[in-house]
C-alpha cells in the first residue's frame, strides 16, 4: 500500500563538513530567495503570535499595546465568568463532533458509490456536481440558503410548508433549528470534496484483492466491511488528526453570515470565531475577544499536539510529525 | 477481461448509481432555485416566493442591474485585481521560498521548515492581526487590505511545493545546471518552475479561489463602498436591498424608470455572484480533484 511516511519530514539530512564560513556564503543566494517568503511569514503569523499578550493587558488606545498595563489573568476570569464563555465552547465543539462523524460517514459513503460508476463520463459529471458548492464563497451560500428560508419568499416559508399545513417558521429568528439547517449546509458544502480524498485512497486499493474476496464468495458487502474500509483507515484517521486539531475553531463563514449575523440566533450560532469577531469589531472589547483568542489558539495547540502524540502512539507511520 | 458479477454486486452497483444521481441533483438545486428566481416575475414572487416553478416569467432583474452596471462592474474590477495580483505575488514568494527549503546543502534548511510548518499548528489570532495591519501598516480602506492579510502566503503550499520540488526534479539538474556556471536564480526560472508546472497550477487554483471568495478581509478593513469586491457588494445586499440605487443617479433605461424588483434581483446579483465559477469550472474540475488528493494526503 502507498506508504505514508511522515508529511514533511521524511527525508534524512546528511550532517556536511563545510567550514561555515564557505556554506554561508554558498547559501546566500539562497537565503536572498526565502526573504520576500519569510518576511510574510514573520508580519503575518508570528509578530501576531507576540500579540497574545494583548490578552493579558489592559488596552489603553491612547498608550499602545506596549505601554497599556499588564492586568494578568484578569480578562480571562472575567471571560469565563459570563455565560458566553461555555456557550460559545459547547457550540464549537458540537458542531465540530457532529461535523466530523456525519461528515467522515457520508464522505466514505459516497466515495464508496462513485467508485462503483464504471462510466468514466457520469463519474466525472457527479463528481463535479457534488465538489461545485465547495468552491463558492460563504456569502453565496448565504444567498442560497436564505433562498430556502427568509420567511418572506423562501420557498419552504412559503411554497412548501402552506401545502404541509405547516404553521409559518421564521428561521432567522428561531434558534432551535440550526443545528440541523448547518449541518446540513455543511454536508452540502463538504462531502464532495471529501469523498474525492476517500476516492483517491480506494481507486489506490489493489483490485487483486477483491478477486480474491469473491473467489471466496464474499458478497459486496463484506467486502467493503473487509477490504474497502480496513484499507481507509490511515486515511480516515490522518483526517480525524486533522479535525481533532481544529476542534477549537469554527468556518466563520457558516456561523456568521449564514446565520445573517442574528442575534436571536446567538444560543445555537454562537462559536469562539464569532464571539472573538463581535467582540472586537462590534463590541469593541478588546480585551475578552483577545483572551477569547488566546483561549482558542492554546487549546488548539494542545489539541494539534495530543491528538498527534495519540497517533503516533497507535501507529507512527500515520503521524504528521 | 470483463469479470462477472454476482447478483448482489449488480444490485449495488444499480443502487448506487441511483443514489448518486438523486445526491448530484439535491447537491445542484440550491444552484437552479436562484437562478430560476432570478427570472421569475415580481408578482409570481409576491404570491408564491421562490419557487423551482414559477408562475410567470420576467428579465427585470436582469434588466435592472444592467441599468445599474456600474456599481456591479466596480466590484468585479477589483475582485478581478485583487485575484490576480494577490495570486501573482503569491505564488513568486511561495516558489522562492519552496526552492531553498527543497535544497538540502542550504544551511537554514531545517529551521525556515520548521517556521513554515509551525505557523500551520499555531496562530496569534484576529485581534492581534488586526491591530497590526490597522495601526502598524494601516491598510484600512485601501485596496492592499484585500490583498496581504491571510492569503499572501499560505505554509501549507510552500510545504507542498517544496515537497514536489524534492520528489519530481532529478537533483542530477540541479548539479549539471550548477556545473554549467548557473546561479541559483536561473535554476530557479529555468529548471524548477518549468518542471514543476502541475503543483504551480493547483497552488495557484486554490489562492485564486481563495482571493475571489474572500469577504472576510474586507469585513475587517474596508467600509469604503469603492472598494466593494463581488463578495462584499452581495454582502451589503443581502442586508440592504436598496444599496443597489445609491451606485447610480437613477434607474433608467431610456426614458423609462424601472423600480427596483427587489426580490429577484437578489437572486440575479447571486448569480452574477457564481458565473466566473461556473464558466471556469469545467476547466478547473481536473486540477482541483488532483489537489485535493494530493493536499490532504500525500501517499
Amino acid at each position: 500500500m502507498p506508504g505514508f511516511t511522515p508529511l514533511f519530514f521524511s527525508e534524512v539530512d546528511v550532517p556536511r563538513k563545510t567550514p561555515f564560513l564557505i556554506s554561508a556564503k554558498k547559501s546566500l543566494p539562497l537565503l536572498l530567495m526565502t526573504l520576500p517568503g519569510m518576511a510574510y511569514l514573520v508580519i503575518n503569523n508570528y509578530i501576531p503570535m507576540l500579540g497574545v499578550i494583548i490578552a493579558f493587558k489592559k488596552i489603553d488606545v491612547s498608550k499602545g499595546i506596549l505601554a497599556s498595563p499588564w492586568i494578568g489573568l484578569s480578562n480571562f476570569k472575567f471571560l469565563f465568568s459570563t455565560p458566553d464563555a461555555w456557550l460559545m465552547t459547547r457550540n464549537t465543539l458540537l458542531y465540530n463532533l457532529a461535523f466530523l462523524v456525519i461528515g467522515t460517514v457520508f464522505a466514505i459513503g459516497l466515495a464508496i458509490m462513485m467508485n462503483e460508476i464504471a462510466t468514466r463520463f457520469f463519474a466525472k459529471y457527479f463528481q463535479g456536481m457534488f465538489l461545485l458548492p465547495n468552491l463558492i464563497s460563504m456569502v453565496v451560500v448565504s444567498y442560497l440558503v436564505f433562498a430556502f428560508l427568509n420567511a418572506d419568499t423562501g420557498l419552504f416559508p412559503r411554497s412548501i410548508f402552506p401545502h404541509l399545513k405547516i404553521e409559518d417558521i421564521n428561521f432567522y429568528t428561531s434558534p432551535g433549528y440550526w443545528p440541523f439547517i448547518l449541518l446540513v449546509v455543511y454536508l452540502w458544502k463538504n462531502t464532495g470534496y471529501a469523498a474525492i480524498i476517500y476516492l483517491a485512497t480506494i481507486a489506490g486499493i489493489d483490485k487483486t484483492l477483491y478477486e480474491a474476496a469473491r473467489l471466496d464468495g464474499a458478497s459486496k458487502w463484506g467486502q467493503i466491511r473487509y477490504i474497502t474500509l480496513p484499507l481507509l483507515k490511515p486515511t480516515i484517521i490522518i483526517l480525524m488528526l486533522f479535525s481533532i486539531g481544529r476542534m477549537m475553531y469554527s468556518d466563520f463563514g457558516l456561523f456568521y453570515q449564514v446565520t445573517m449575523n442574528s442575534g436571536a440566533l446567538y444560543s445555537t450560532t454562537q462559536t469562539i470565531d464569532t464571539y472573538v469577531f463581535r467582540g472586537l469589531m462590534q463590541l469593541g472589547n478588546i480585551g475578552m475577544a483577545s483572551a477569547a483568542g488566546v483561549y482558542q489558539s492554546l487549546i488548539g495547540f494542545i489539541l494539534v499536539l495530543g491528538a498527534n502524540l495519540l497517533v503516533r502512539k497507535i501507529n507512527p507511520d500515520y503521524a504528521l510529525f | 477481461m470483463k469479470s462477472i458479477l454476482s447478483r448482489d454486486e449488480k444490485i449495488f452497483a444499480r443502487t448506487s448509481a441511483i443514489l448518486l444521481a438523486i445526491f448530484a441533483l439535491l447537491s445542484i438545486s440550491p444552484f437552479i432555485l436562484v437562478v430560476v428566481s432570478s427570472i421569475s416575475s415580481t408578482e409570481s414572487l409576491i404570491s408564491n416566493g421562490y419557487s423551482f416553478f414559477p408562475e410567470s416569467l420576467s428579465l427585470d432583474s436582469y434588466a435592472y442591474m444592467a441599468a445599474q452596471g456600474k456599481i456591479i462592474l466596480r466590484a468585479y474590477a477589483v475582485s478581478l485585481f485583487v485575484t490576480i495580483v494577490g495570486t501573482l505575488i503569491s505564488l513568486v514568494i511561495t516558489t522562492m521560498l519552496a526552492y531553498p527549503l527543497s535544497r538540502k546543502d542550504f544551511k537554514f534548511r531545517n529551521l525556515f521548515t520548521f517556521l513554515v510548518f509551525f505557523s500551520l499548528l499555531f496562530n496569534g489570532g484576529v485581534v492581534p492581526s488586526y491591530i497590526m495591519w490597522t495601526k502598524v501598516f494601516e491598510i484600512k480602506n485601501t485596496v492592499w487590505a484585500l490583498i496581504f492579510p491571510t492569503y499572501l502566503m499560505f505554509g501549507i503550499n510552500v510545504l507542498l511545493v517544496k515537497s514536489y520540488f524534492e520528489r519530481v526534479v532529478p537533483k542530477d539538474l540541479i548539479e549539471a545546471a550548477q556545473i554549467d556556471g548557473a546561479g541559483e536564480l536561473t535554476i530557479f526560472t529555468k529548471v524548477m518552475i518549468p518542471l514543476s508546472t502541475p503543483v504551480i497550477t493547483t497552488v495557484g487554483m486554490f489562492t485564486a479561489l481563495a482571493y475571489w471568495n474572500d469577504w472576510i478581509n474586507g469585513l475587517y478593513y474596508i467600509n469604503d463602498p469603492a472598494l466593494y469586491g463581488v463578495q462584499q457588494l452581495l454582502i451589503r445586499i443581502l442586508n440592504n436591498i436598496a444599496f443597489l440605487r445609491s451606485g447610480a443617479a437613477a434607474s433608467t433605461v431610456g426614458n423609462v424608470v424601472i423600480s427596483l424588483p427587489g426580490e429577484s434581483i437578489r437572486m440575479a446579483l447571486a448569480v452574477i455572484g457564481i458565473l466566473p465559477i461556473l464558466v471556469i469550472f469545467p476547466l478547473l474540475q481536473k486540477y482541483l480533484v488532483r489537489g485535493i488528493a494530493i493536499g490532504a494526503v500525500k501517499g
